[in-house]
C-alpha cells in the first residue's frame, strides 16, 4: 500500500511553514454526582435545580472528593497509556466571576492525577504518537446566561462544581487533521472506558487550542496563542488554519506574535485578541487546606487496570488477527464504541470477513444516507447477520441481498421472511440450472456454435440468458459452472 | 436559694438531673442575666423565645442521660445555625440566616442543649480583643474598659458575666484561649481534625478549630465530649472512636514529665508572668510532675509564620462574599467589578481587609515561593520542634498570653502589638495540636492570667488531667462583680 505524504504546510512568501499544535482537552467525568458535592449532574435540566449548599459556596461549606470521579479519572488514565500519580494535591485557582460561587476553581495545579502517556493516531501517511502531558481533576464553572434580560445577566449553576478532566497533549499535533484525529481518537477511548459520554453539543468536551507556527527545519518553537474554549472539531480546525495563516502573516511583515489568549469567533470565522499575557489573570494558585493530598493506594490502579475493558487499539488488533480484516476496516468498525459493539454482535452469528465488507459498504451508507448513527439503526445486528449468512451459504446473490437489505431499512424486518415472501431465494438447484440452461442453449443453437469456434465472449451473453430467465435468482458459481460443462459438449 | 447562673455546668447539670431545677427555670435566670448585662454587648443575637420554647419541651419529656440536658447555651456567632442570623461579626453577613446547622452545634443539641442566643467576635475570627466587629467592643466582665480578648470575646465575655453556663468558641491562632485567659476562664483548642468545622464560617481553613469555654476543667471535659467526633463531611476531621472526658478525668499528674520550652520567656514579658509560670511549674512539681527544660528553637519564627498562612488562606475563603448569592450586596457600581468592590469595600472592615490584602500579597505570582512556601516549610519545622519534644514530655507548660487584658482602644493603632498578643498560642495551631488555658492568677492590677498545657496530637485527655489536678489546687478565684447590672 503506498502511503500519502503529510503535507499540510502553511506557505508563505518566505518559505514554508510548519503548525505546531497542542491541545487542553475538557471532558465531563461521566458520574452520577459532582466532583465535591453530592447534587446530580444531569444535562438540560432546568436552571439552578441541581445546586447544593457546597456548588453554591455557602459560609462554612466544605468539599468533599467524590471517590468514583477519582476512578474515572485513574481509569481515563490507564486508556492513555499514563503513569498515575498516587500522590496528588487539589490546589484553589482564584479568580473572581459571577458564575464561580467560591471565587476559586478547585483544581490541581503542581501534582496532577496522571502524569505522562500517550495516544496512537491512524493517518493515512501512517500512524503517529501524540503524547500526552498530564490529565488532572478540576471543578467546572456555572453558566452565566447574558441574553435573558438586556440589563442583567442571570446566572445557571447546575454546572458548578461538576466534574472535568483537563487532558493536556505536547505539542505534538500538525494538522487540522491530526486534530481531527487526536479528538475523535480520545473520546472514542473514553466512551469505551466509560468516562465521559464525549457528548460536544452539551458541552462535555470542548477545547483550548495551542497555535504557534515554525518555518520547516527550525528547531525553535514559535510564540504561541491560546484560543478558548472551542466547542467542535469543525471550529477548532477552522480556528487553527486561521489562525496559523494569521501568525505566519505577521512573521512575514517583520512584526512579532504576541504571547496571549484568543477567542474564535464563529460567525467572522476568526480569532481575536482576549486578553494579553500582561492582563493574565494571576491565578494565586495554592493547595486547598480543606482537602487533603488524594492518595491513591497501588491496590486500587491495580484493580481499576484489571477491570478496563478493551479498548479501540487493542481491539483492532484483534480484529486484524482473529477475523482476518484489514487495518482499514478494523481502524473504522473499532472507532466508536458502539460501532464494534454492533459488528462484534454480527460477526458472532455470521462470516466475519463478509460482515465488515457489508458494515463498511451497504450498511454505513445507508446510515450516512439517513442521518443515523448506528444505535438508531433501522436494521438490527441480528438480521444484518441473517442477511450475511444468507449470502455465504448461497441462498441469495450479493445482488439480491442488496434489494432485501433496502427492505429491511423500510420494514424492518428479518431477511429470511423477505426472501422467503418475495420467492428472492437462489435457484442452487443443479438439476433445476441444467435443465433450464439446456433449454436456453437449445434456443441459441446458433451462438452455441459460434462460442464452440471460439467466440468465448459469448459466456457473458449466456450468464445474462439464465439470469434474466431465473429473475436473478440463479446461483452465478452453479451457473458459471454449469454453462462451462455444457458449452464443452 | 443562690444564683443557679454563678455555677459551674457540672453542677447545673447535676440540678437538673435531680430535678431541683426546671430547664425553663434556668434559662428564665440566664435570660434576666443576659438582659440586665446589655452594656457587655456580648450578644450578636438573642433567642430567647426559641430557648423557651426547647426548655418546655424537655422539661415535658426529659432526657437525663444525656451529657447536656435542658441546658440553653449561647455560642459564638461564628457557628451557623440553621434559621438563626449567623453575621460572623461581619456587615457582609449582616443578614444572612443560614438553613443548616453546623455539625458541632448540632452535637451540641443532640446531646440535649439549645440555642440562647450567638455571641459577638471579632469579624471573621481576625483579631484578639473583639474590636474588629461590626457590631461593635464587647467588653470584659472584668473591668468596663477592658478588651475580653478575642476572637471569641463574646463567648468568653458572656461566660464570665453568667449569661451561659458553658460556651464555644473557636481557635485559629489563640481565639479561644487568649479570651479565656482574659478573663479567668477555661479554654481548650483541640487537635486539628478533632471537631468538624462543616458549618463553621472560615477563616484559616488549615488552622481553625472550634473548642469548649467554660468555668471549669471538669466543665471542659464534658463540653468537648459532646461537640467532638468524626464528621464525613469535613475531609480533614480525624476518624477515632469517641473519647469519654469526662469520665475519665482524673487530677493525678504524679510521674508525669511537663516541658519547660526556653524560647516561651520573651522579651519586655511583664514579671507577673514570669512569676505565674513559677508558681504553675512549683504545683505541678508538689503533685509529682517532672519539670522538664526544653527547647523549641523555631518558636520565634511562629508569628510571622502564621500571618503568612492564615491570612493567605483566609483571601481566598473570603473570596465568596461577593454579593452575587446571599449577604450584603452594595447598591452601587455599574458593573460587575464594581459591585464587587463596593459590596467588599463596604461589606468588610479594616482588619479583614488588611488580611485579605496580606494573603492576596503572599500568594501572588513572584512573592509565592518567597512567603507562602517558606510559611510552609518554616510549619513543618515548628511542628517538628514540637514532635521532638512529644517523645520526652507528656506536656508543655507555658503562659497562655504575654499580657493581662488591656483597655479598648489601646492597640488598635498597631496591629503589630495587637498579633503579638498571639505569641504563645500560635505555634500550637500551626502544628495542630491540643491546648488548654486555665486560670492561674491575677496580677497585680487584679486581671485574671492564664496559663496554657500544650499536648501531643489527641492527647486531649491528659492535658484536662492535668489542668484538672492544677486547678484544684491552684486556688484561683475571679473577682468579678458584676459592676454592670
Amino acid at each position: 500500500m503506498s502511503k500519502e505524504q503529510f503535507d499540510y504546510f502553511v506557505n508563505g512568501d518566505q518559505g514554508k511553514y510548519e503548525v505546531i499544535i497542542g491541545l487542553e482537552v475538557h471532558a465531563q467525568v461521566l458520574s452520577n454526582s459532582k466532583l465535591f458535592s453530592g447534587s446530580a449532574t444531569k444535562f438540560g435540566a432546568e436552571p439552578n435545580t441541581q445546586v447544593s449548599l457546597i456548588d453554591s459556596a455557602f459560609p462554612g461549606m466544605l468539599p468533599v472528593i467524590n471517590e468514583e470521579c477519582v476512578k474515572q479519572a485513574v481509569r481515563t488514565g490507564l486508556g492513555l497509556n499514563a503513569k498515575i500519580n498516587n500522590y496528588s494535591v487539589f490546589d484553589r485557582k482564584n479568580y473572581f466571576y459571577a458564575d464561580l460561587p467560591q471565587g476559586y476553581q478547585i483544581s490541581q495545579y503542581k501534582n496532577p492525577i496522571v502524569g505522562e502517556g500517550k495516544v496512537l493516531l491512524d493517518m493515512p501517511y501512517g500512524s503517529k504518537e501524540v503524547g500526552i502531558e498530564r490529565l488532572h481533576l478540576e471543578q467546572d464553572a456555572g453558566k452565566s446566561i447574558h441574553d435573558m434580560d438586556p440589563t442583567s445577566t442571570y446566572v445557571d449553576l447546575n454546572r458548578s462544581g461538576i466534574a472535568l478532566m483537563e487532558i493536556v497533549s505536547k505539542p505534538d499535533l500538525r494538522s487540522p487533521e491530526e486534530v481531527n484525529a487526536y479528538i475523535k481518537k480520545l473520546r472514542s477511548i473514553m466512551r469505551y472506558l466509560g468516562t465521559c459520554d464525549g457528548n460536544m453539543q452539551e458541552g462535555s468536551l470542548r477545547a483550548d487550542v495551542n497555535v504557534s507556527v515554525r518555518k520547516v527545519g527550525d528547531k525553535k518553537f514559535g510564540t504561541r496563542c491560546e484560543i478558548k474554549n472551542v466547542n467542535s472539531i469543525k471550529f477548532m480546525q477552522m480556528a487553527i488554519e486561521y489562525e496559523a495563516k494569521r501568525q505566519v502573516e505577521l512573521i512575514e511583515s517583520g512584526k512579532s506574535i504576541d504571547q496571549e489568549t484568543r477567542l474564535f469567533d464563529t460567525k467572522k470565522n476568526e480569532t481575536r485578541s482576549m486578553r494579553s499575557k500582561e492582563d493574565a489573570h494571576d491565578y494565586r494558585y495554592f493547595p486547598d487546606p480543606d482537602l487533603l493530598p488524594l492518595k491513591l493506594e497501588q491496590k486500587l490502579i491495580d484493580d481499576l487496570k484489571k477491570s478496563l475493558p478493551e479498548l479501540p487499539d487493542q481491539k483492532k488488533e484483534r480484529f486484524i488477527k482473529e477475523y482476518s480484516l484489514t487495518p482499514y476496516e478494523a481502524n473504522v468498525l473499532v472507532s466508536e464504541k458502539e460501532i464494534s459493539d454492533y459488528y462484534e454482535e454480527v460477526a458472532k452469528l455470521s462470516d466475519k470477513k463478509l460482515a465488515a465488507t457489508w458494515m463498511l459498504g451497504d450498511f454505513f451508507a445507508m446510515l450516512n444516507d439517513k442521518g443515523l448513527n448506528i444505535t438508531q439503526s433501522p436494521v438490527s445486528a441480528k438480521n444484518l447477520a441473517e442477511l450475511v449468512q444468507s449470502i455465504k451459504s448461497g441462498e441469495i446473490s450479493g445482488r439480491i441481498a442488496k434489494e432485501v437489505f433496502e427492505i429491511m431499512v423500510q420494514s424492518g424486518d428479518n431477511p429470511k421472511k423477505i426472501i422467503e415472501s418475495k420467492g428472492m431465494k437462489q435457484q442452487s438447484d443443479p438439476k433445476e440450472l441444467e435443465k433450464m440452461i439446456n433449454e436456453i442453449l437449445t434456443k441459441n443453437k446458433d451462438k452455441v456454435d459460434q462460442y464452440r469456434s471460439g467466440k468465448d465472449k459469448l459466456f457473458g451473453f449466456f450468464v445474462g440468458q439464465v439470469m434474466k430467465v431465473s429473475g436473478g435468482k440463479a446461483n452465478p458459481q452453479l451457473v458459471n459452472e454449469i454453462l462451462k460443462k455444457l458449452l464443452k459438449g | 436559694m443562690s444564683d443557679i447562673t454563678t455555677q459551674n455546668l457540672k453542677d447545673i447539670v447535676d440540678q437538673v438531673k435531680s430535678k431541683k431545677i426546671s430547664s425553663v427555670e434556668l434559662t428564665q435566670s440566664y435570660i434576666k442575666n443576659i438582659e440586665k448585662g446589655k452594656k457587655l454587648n456580648a450578644f450578636v443575637t438573642t433567642t430567647f423565645e426559641q430557648a423557651l420554647t426547647s426548655a418546655k419541651q424537655f422539661d415535658t419529656k426529659p432526657n437525663f442521660e444525656q451529657l447536656l440536658p435542658g441546658i440553653p447555651l449561647a455560642v459564638k456567632d461564628l457557628f451557623c445555625t440553621v434559621n438563626t442570623k449567623t453575621t460572623a461579626g461581619s456587615n457582609i453577613l449582616n443578614n444572612f440566616v443560614p438553613t443548616y446547622e453546623s455539625t458541632v452545634t448540632k452535637n451540641l443539641w443532640d446531646n440535649g442543649a439549645f440555642l440562647l442566643g450567638k455571641l459577638n467576635c471579632d469579624e471573621f475570627a481576625m483579631g484578639s480583643s473583639n474590636e474588629t466587629s461590626f457590631f461593635g467592643n464587647v467588653i470584659n466582665p472584668v473591668g468596663d474598659q477592658l478588651v475580653p480578648g478575642g476572637s471569641s470575646g463574646g463567648s468568653s465575655s458572656a461566660l464570665a458575666a453568667d449569661f451561659t453556663p458553658a460556651t464555644i468558641g473557636t481557635d485559629t491562632g489563640g481565639s479561644i484561649r487568649q479570651p479565656a485567659s482574659f478573663t479567668g476562664t477555661v479554654g481548650l483548642k483541640p487537635t486539628y481534625g478533632l471537631c468538624s468545622r462543616w458549618g463553621i464560617v472560615a477563616f484559616a481553613s488549615s488552622l481553625d478549630q472550634a473548642g469548649p469555654m467554660t468555668k471549669t476543667v471538669s466543665d471542659c471535659a464534658i463540653m468537648l465530649e459532646a461537640m467532638a467526633g468524626f464528621d464525613e463531611k469535613d475531609s480533614t476531621s480525624i476518624k477515632k472512636n469517641k473519647e469519654h472526658y469526662s469520665k475519665n478525668l482524673k487530677d493525678n499528674v504524679k510521674g508525669l514529665k511537663i516541658g519547660i520550652p526556653k524560647e516561651y520567656r520573651v522579651d519586655n514579658m511583664p514579671k507577673e508572668i514570669d512569676e505565674l509560670w513559677e508558681k504553675g511549674k512549683k504545683i505541678l512539681k508538689d503533685l509529682g510532675a517532672q519539670l522538664i527544660d526544653i527547647s523549641l528553637p523555631h518558636t520565634k519564627y511562629a508569628l510571622p509564620t502564621y500571618y503568612i498562612v492564615a491570612p493567605a488562606e483566609a483571601s481566598s475563603n473570603l473570596a465568596r462574599y461577593d454579593g452575587v448569592r446571599y449577604g450584603y450586596r452594595s447598591k452601587k457600581g455599574k458593573d460587575l467589578i464594581e459591585m464587587y468592590e463596593n459590596t467588599r469595600s463596604e461589606g468588610f472592615g479594616d482588619e479583614v481587609k488588611r488580611r485579605i490584602l496580606i494573603g492576596t500579597y503572599v500568594l501572588s505570582s513572584g512573592y509565592y515561593d518567597a512567603y507562602y512556601l517558606k510559611a510552609q516549610k518554616v510549619r513543618q519545622l515548628i511542628k517538628k520542634d514540637f514532635d521532638d519534644n512529644f517523645t520526652k514530655v507528656d506536656a508543655i507548660l507555658t503562659p497562655s498570653t504575654p499580657s493581662s487584658a488591656f483597655k479598648i482602644g489601646e492597640k488598635t493603632n498597631d496591629p503589630v502589638s495587637m498579633y503579638l498578643n498571639d505569641i504563645f498560642t500560635v505555634p500550637v495551631n500551626l502544628a495542630g495540636l491540643p491546648a488548654i488555658s486555665v486560670p492561674a492568677g491575677l496580677d497585680k492590677k487584679g486581671y485574671p492570667l492564664g496559663l496554657q498545657l500544650i499536648g501531643k496530637t489527641l492527647d486531649e485527655q491528659k492535658i484536662l488531667n492535668i489542668a484538672y489536678a492544677f486547678e484544684k489546687n491552684c486556688g484561683y478565684k475571679n473577682n468579678i462583680k458584676k459592676w454592670w447590672v
